[in-house]
């Protein structure tokens, strides 16, 4: 353990009485309550807004699913009495507004049925529930994780790979990251971040001290020894050959990411970060020079209203689009079920955000945009208070996966950054995407409990 | 570890501020930019969700959206198409609008800054939300009545009336049918619009106020006339009575439009020179004052002046400076004056209110859904070209031009009409621009006039303002004398 001290509790203060699952339970409850309530009201207002009228066969659907979210709820009284409060209806309120705002593009659209994503996300949303009430359940110690690393890390490689089988392999929009098995199409680069991330945390337990206390120190940084540098030139090369063979440019940020915060939190060496920096940034220019997908995501980022990127095939008219979007929606948006997020492509899932903005304006978008930093937020506390460094790491890069990732596709169609395809977290269509994300809610609400239930320090 | 944690939150933090700025720009401060991009089409959409309110003349719509069952929800229809149609303009899917639905699209569509409110309010009740009413000057019988006497004819009309500045009346023809360019079919619309570019005449411009502008001809002797009488050339002078004039610095000569002397005797005075408009004492006395009197002159008029009526007006021009022989042709209307109907119009206007021009204007008011009146016109003072006293004057030479001058074909029995006309050169073999311009009654007007017909109203260079221009213009002061 390379932490200080442990640190002597000063009764009265610092410390109050944490014990409390009960209470913590049953103000979970309240919240969660409030959030299937918007949900459905979200639903409601998109059928008053587009149909005019309520159709309640959607609204059961919807209510199915929000007795999952209790049922995740009764689970975790039992097997997580401990877990954080917070984590569960942020989570089900982002799922919630996700749900309504595709199923009004479904009617914009004209799907129905089985056609409809909405209907095919809350399916989905149930599939994943179900997954992360099976974590809570099945993972009663997240220490247990830490013993299969490498498995995790072996796994994680295989999910990767399998998009270029051919035979179950596919490619959408350009980017390979797909696999199809009968009539499911499945993006295992989603969970393979999660598996990512166990492994990271049980890998740079084991081997901190060799990361972080050997090396030549130039201008005050600690360089580490070239052969420390195998893992992190692992991963880059790793995230290179998903930019190249893959073309999937955010996957690759995501990896590479968050293997370098993790490094850097695990060492504490900044070196860590210069090197992983420079390394990606050295493999983004050359990918833009030489990978014509690249190049073109960078000119329509830097010139998106310039007719002839507008008119270019792989050029700005979707960053367009949906930026006219978000403008169309101004402060305080169309109203749900008003506006007109059909005319973006992809609005229903790499776009979602815009039709969020159109419709919620720039109210809402604050409002999502909050809600994750408040998930994030509970995420980061489980590591800032774990005493465990695996679970402390594994906090910190699961809470990370998600706000670069919120980053890197909410940047992406604001116009930070290049555009890139991922997902958002719980509100893109996309079962892949939504199953990972409950699991990593289920992750960390098991976390958080096993915080709790050893106090050492709350903050 | 936990420094290091508290440096990634510090990270997480400034993605999302960054994130945070990125939409605020967008959502905020770029929303005008992003919806008047052409390739917005949710703004295009968003325009036809609001009913767009009416244009009203005299209580009623000659511009209104009529509830249908498509994508937009709504048909922009134009009931009496062609008369209006310069007025109104048209409004199109996406390819543009001119006239009152552009100048005051804002209103129209509900989305104007003094609507802000209303649409707050529509949005937390969910009304549909709906634009506003626009009351128009023109009257609909002046309207009629000049429309009718222009007939076939190629040009436009333009009536004011002098102490307000209301516009009674804007014709221009050849002119289209709105209602074809509002049709829900972009491709058609274009056709039609590409159609009506190819027409000859130009039926999209009004030419009231824009298009190629016109020479005023002698009607710009108003404005000589008034720059002599104003800087003391005129009042006691006379010119010499040529029938032959030299222009200076040059072997050209100009000539008067009968040929000879300017009436009788060896000198002339500017009044016996307005009333028969005579060419070669205008001269005489524009090279006199010099070009920069004559400028100032025109200047003050409204020449080279920005005015919207709301639809932007093309300014009229002069050449400034100029040299004398060019000072000589400028100072009856040739040479490079161009000029609109409506600045015409406002010659007569200044002369009959006591040398003051009150801004032209169409709109009298706009009115919100729930009957507030968003915006009530006043009449407000454009320029102050002259004084009452040379406007007297100026009227005296207008009635006798009219009496027992060059204008007789306006003349109405009972009722004392002020007049000029004008029969304005364009190329040495072109046909001639003809004019008239006048106010009635001289001693009470309540109407100011201009008429313009091209092309010498298809009789080449025979044709003139007092043959073809004063009778159409008698036409339209009996309809407002008659009211």
């Amino acid at each position: 353990m390379i932490e200080a001290s442990p640190r002597v509790p000063d009764a009265g203060r610092g410390i109050r009485r944490i014990r409390v699952p009960q209470k913590l339970r049953n103000l979970e409850l309240f919240l969660l309550i409030l959030a299937c309530g918007t949900n459905a009201f979200a639903v409601v207002l998109v059928q008053l807004g587009a149909l005019g009228t309520v159709d309640s066969t959607v609204i059961t659907l919807g209510a199915s699913l929000s007795v999952l979210v209790l049922g995740m709820h009764i689970a975790l009284r039992y097997v997580a009495p401990n877990a954080d409060p917070f984590i569960l209806p942020v989570a089900a309120i982002l799922n919630g507004i996700g749900i309504a705002v595709i199923y009004h593009v479904d009617l914009l659209k004209g799907n129905t049925g089985w056609e409809s994503v909405a209907i095919r996300q809350v399916v989905w949303s149930a599939i994943a529930l179900v997954c992360a009430i099976a974590v809570v359940v099945i993972i009663r110690n997240h220490r247990v994780l830490q013993r299969y690393t490498y498995v995790f890390m072996f796994a994680a490689f295989v999910l990767l790979l399998l998009p270029m089988l051919p035979g179950v392999g596919q490619e959408i929009f350009g980017a390979r990251v797909w696999i199809h098995i009968g009539p499911f199409s499945f993006q295992p680069g989603e969970i393979a971040k999660i598996l990512l991330a166990i492994f990271f945390a049980g890998f740079l337990v084991q081997r901190r001290d060799t990361l972080s206390l050997v090396g030549r120190k130039v201008l005050g940084v600690r360089f580490p020894r070239a052969r420390d540098l195998g893992p992190i030139i692992v991963i880059w090369a790793l995230s290179m050959s998903v930019i190249v063979f893959q073309r999937d440019l955010g996957t690759a940020l995501l990896y590479f990411g968050l293997f370098v915060v993790m490094l850097y939190v695990a060492t504490g060496r900044t070196s860590w970060i210069l090197l992983g920096g420079g390394l990606f940034l050295a493999g983004a220019v050359v990918a833009s020079q030489t990978l014509t997908y690249v190049n073109d995501r960078f000119n329509a980022w830097l010139n998106p209203f310039s007719q002839a990127n507008y008119d270019d095939v792989g050029g700005s008219f979707q960053l367009v689009q949906g930026i006219f979007g978000l403008a169309n929606g101004g402060l305080i948006g169309t109203g749900l079920g008003r506006g007109r997020p059909d005319i973006t492509p992809l609005s229903q899932s790499d776009f979602i955000i815009s039709a969020i903005g159109e419709e919620l304006g720039l109210a809402g978008l604050f409002a999502v945009l909050c809600l994750y930093l408040l998930l994030i937020a509970r995420g980061l506390r489980i590591s800032f208070a774990g005493h465990d460094d695996f679970g402390r790491l594994l906090g910190v890069g699961l809470s990370f996966v998600i706000a670069l990732q919120c980053f890197v596709v909410i940047g992406g169609v604001t116009r930070v950054i290049p555009l890139t395809g991922l997902t958002t977290p719980f509100l893109a269509s996309g079962g892949s995407s939504l199953m990972a994300n409950w699991i990593i809610v289920a992750l960390l609400l098991r976390l958080s409990d096993t915080v709790r239930n050893q106090p050492r320090l709350v903050i | 570890m936990s420094k290091e944690l508290k440096r990634v939150a510090i990270v997480v933090l400034l993605m999302f501020g960054a994130l945070f700025v990125a939409t605020t720009s967008i959502q905020f401060f770029q929303t005008d930019t992003l919806a008047a991009d052409s390739r917005n089409t949710r703004a295009l959409y968003a325009s036809y969700d609001a009913e767009r309110g009416p244009i009203l003349v005299d209580g009623q719509p000659i511009a209104m959206s009529v509830p249908v069952d498509d994508d937009y929800k709504f048909q922009r229809t134009y009931p009496n198409g062609p008369l209006y149609s310069q007025v109104t303009g048209y409004y199109t899917l996406g390819q543009g609008s001119t006239g009152i639905e552009n100048s005051l699209g804002d209103f129209l569509s509900g989305t104007a800054d003094s609507q802000f409110l209303a649409r707050i309010n529509s949005i937390i009740t969910g009304q549909k939300p709906k634009g506003a009413s626009v009351e128009l000057t023109i009257d609909p019988v002046v309207q009629q009545a000049a429309w009718d006497a222009l007939g076939d004819y190629k040009g436009s009309v333009v009536a004011i009336e002098p102490s307000t500045g209301r516009i009674l009346a804007m014709v221009s023809k050849p002119t289209f049918d709105p209602n074809t360019l509002a049709v829900h079919d972009t491709q058609n619309v274009i056709d039609t619009y590409n159609s009506l570019l190819g027409e000859s005449g130009d039926p999209l411009i009004n030419r009231s106020i824009d298009g190629n502008l016109y020479p005023p001809g002698s009607t710009f002797k108003i404005v000589t006339s008034s720059a002599a009488l104003q800087s003391g050339v005129a009042a006691t002078d006379t010119q010499p009575n040529l029938a032959r004039f030299p222009l200076p610095g040059s072997n050209n000569t100009v000539s008067n439009a009968g040929g000879g002397t300017c009436g009788g005797g060896d000198s002339v005075s500017l009044e016996t020179a307005f009333v028969l408009s005579c060419n070669i004492p205008m001269a005489e006395f524009g090279v006199q004052m010099g070009d920069s009197t004559l400028v100032d002159m025109a200047k003050a008029f409204g020449f080279t002046k920005d005015l919207d009526i709301p639809m932007a007006v093309q300014p009229s021009t002069i050449r400034s400076p100029m040299a004398d022989d060019k000072l000589a042709l400028a100072s009856f209307g040739q040479d490079e004056d161009r000029v609109t109907p409506l600045q015409v119009a406002m010659f007569s206007a200044a002369v009959a209110n006591k040398g003051t021009i009150m801004k032209p204007n169409l709109v009298d008011s706009i009115t919100a859904p729930d009957l507030t009146v968003l915006q009530q016109f006043e009449p407000k003072v454009f320029a102050d070209p002259i004084t009452s006293a040379t406007s007297s004057t100026l009227s005296q030479f207008m009635v006798s031009a009219v009496q027992n001058g060059a204008a007789s074909n306006a003349r109405i029995d009972g009722v004392s009409v002020a007049g000029k006309t004008g029969t304005a050169e364009n190329g040495e073999d072109d046909p001639y621009t003809l004019w008239f311009t006048g106010f009635a009654p001289a001693d009470n007007p309540r109407v100011a006039i201009a008429v313009v017909v091209e092309d010498g109203g298809g009789e080449n260079q025979s044709g003139s303002g007092n043959s073809i221009a004063a009778p159409i213009a008698k036409q339209v002061l009996e309809a407002v004398l008659n009211k």
